[in-house]
């Protein structure tokens, strides 16, 4: 069974109805003895990551997702769930999970595009993810398929090693990362169509 | 690089897919769960409900097309039309939808932008407004006017104040719907999109007038909108949203090609 992790932090139907529909067995909890249960663990996520983080300390869901590494079971973090897996993060000034070196930074202001147009932050809408290594996330997807996006924080991994998807947006960012049993991406694979279900279906069928 | 987005809006009521023009005289145009399910098929990047009758009977079977269309469609939802509480906010979010757009609401009682923005996050809280040239006065700076109820009520509100005061409030989008195009396919309101899209940080969705792919190109570059809302044009299989596509991308608009 996949558990998906309630911390109070948005909406997670929508994670819920994806795997439903990929024929997944998945329940939502915030209970940590139920999530080290699980096989595997899904933590979504939007707004901030201050109250996230306490949220997760309150409930013992930090101890549990630390354990769950340590055990090896996949683990995919989505938007908010890509950034609380890093030591520190500048919203909020909130020490994170640490499951990943490096930090979770804003999008600088003023940011420009490419012609030298204003961007908008929060990043909204639909963007590309360029692989930038071989990992069983990408399995069936093309370049030029979309994601949909919605944050204004991105990480900064120190060990460049993890990084396998990055994202231009006026800066190139990174998008999805991958160590060992974790994998997380700051996009909304549960919002983004076919290719995006096809990423989550390649996380729960992923043998680790 | 960011997408422009081609949202497709279909008014609700009595649980058909209506259409008007100008606010008026709407017929229905077909079943809201098999046309979302085409719309998302053929590549919309969003899909908007909009309950045109916003009584608590048509919220209710609004919700229940939600719950239905959030089963198979894995893209961003919108809801919009009447919400004036918290706790309907919560219910359509529930139901399966990604985002809820609150209009006459939120000029009645602009703390809900606030309140909503806190309980569920700013990237859940959508302002509508729909707006009227009225031309420029003291009190109207830009020129156009904040109606409410479906474009029934004038407030003397500033359309480009208003959509500034929404954003300060925690609003994460703006829908910017042109009472004056609505539904002529005439073309988007392009000025107040322009002058509003500049002077806010957050995303706008042009709204009402697209009756050709042109009117997209124009509203998504000279317009500066971050989405365009189109309704219409497709309802009636004038265009698909492929046709769309491609002429945006011929003319150099960066959309999303593969789903």
């Amino acid at each position: 069974m996949i558990a998906i992790l309630d911390y109070q932090a948005g909406n997670l139907t929508s994670v819920k109805r994806a795997l439903d529909h990929l024929g997944y067995k998945c329940f939502i909890t915030s209970d940590p003895e139920m999530v080290l249960k699980a096989s595997r663990v899904i933590f979504p996520g939007v707004g901030a990551a201050g109250s996230a983080m306490a949220n997760l300390k309150r409930l013992g869901l930090d101890e549990a997702l630390k354990e769950f590494f340590r055990l090896g079971r996949p683990m995919l973090g989505i938007c908010l769930g890509i950034q609380i897996i890093f030591e520190e993060t500048e919203e909020d000034g909130v020490k994170g999970l640490g499951l990943l070196k490096g930090k979770v930074v804003r999008f600088p202001q003023p940011l420009y595009g490419m012609e030298g147009e204003r961007l908008k932050v929060p990043h909204m809408g639909w963007n590309s993810v360029k692989k930038v290594r071989e990992h069983p996330l990408f399995e069936g997807i093309e370049e030029e398929h979309e994601f949909y996006f919605v944050h204004s924080f991105f990480p900064v991994p120190e060990d460049r090693e993890v990084i396998i998807g990055v994202t231009e947006y006026g800066v190139e960012f990174t998008s999805a990362v991958a160590k060992c049993n974790l994998w997380a991406v700051q996009f909304h694979p549960e919002k983004s169509g076919r290719p995006g279900l096809k990423m989550l279906e390649n996380f729960c069928k992923w043998r680790a | 690089m960011l997408s422009k987005r081609i949202v497709v809006c279909l008014d609700i009521k009595e649980g058909k897919t209506t259409k008007g023009v100008k606010f008026k005289d709407n017929v229905p145009v077909g079943d809201p769960v098999e046309m979302a399910r085409r719309y998302y098929e053929e590549g919309a990047d969003e899909i908007v409900f909009y309950d045109i009758t916003a009584s608590a009977e048509s919220r209710r079977i609004v919700i229940d097309l939600v719950r239905e269309v959030a089963k198979e469609i894995f893209i961003p939802l919108t809801v919009g039309g009447g919400i004036k509480s918290l706790e309907e906010m919560r219910m359509v979010l529930l139901a399966g939808a990604e985002k809820v757009s609150i209009n006459t609401a939120a000029v009645k009682n602009p703390n809900l932008i606030y309140e909503g923005a806190k309980a569920f996050g700013s990237q859940s809280i959508v302002l509508g407004m729909d707006v009227l040239y009225v031309g420029q006065s003291e009190r109207i700076p830009s020129g156009y006017e904040v109606w409410i109820n479906g474009g029934r009520t004038p407030t003397g509100i500033d359309a480009l104040w208003w959509a500034k005061e929404a954003e300060r409030l925690g609003a994460g989008e703006i829908c910017l719907n042109s009472i004056d195009a609505d539904g002529t396919q005439q073309g988007y309101e392009l000025r107040i999109t322009r002058m509003i899209s500049e002077n806010v940080s957050i995303p706008v969705v042009a709204s009402g007038g697209a009756g050709h792919p042109e009117h997209l190109f124009q509203v998504l570059t000279e317009g500066k909108a971050d989405a365009a809302l189109i309704a219409s044009m497709v309802h009636y299989n004038q265009y698909t949203i492929k046709e769309i596509k491609d002429y945006l991308t011929q003319k150099g608009v960066k959309v999303r090609k593969r789903w």
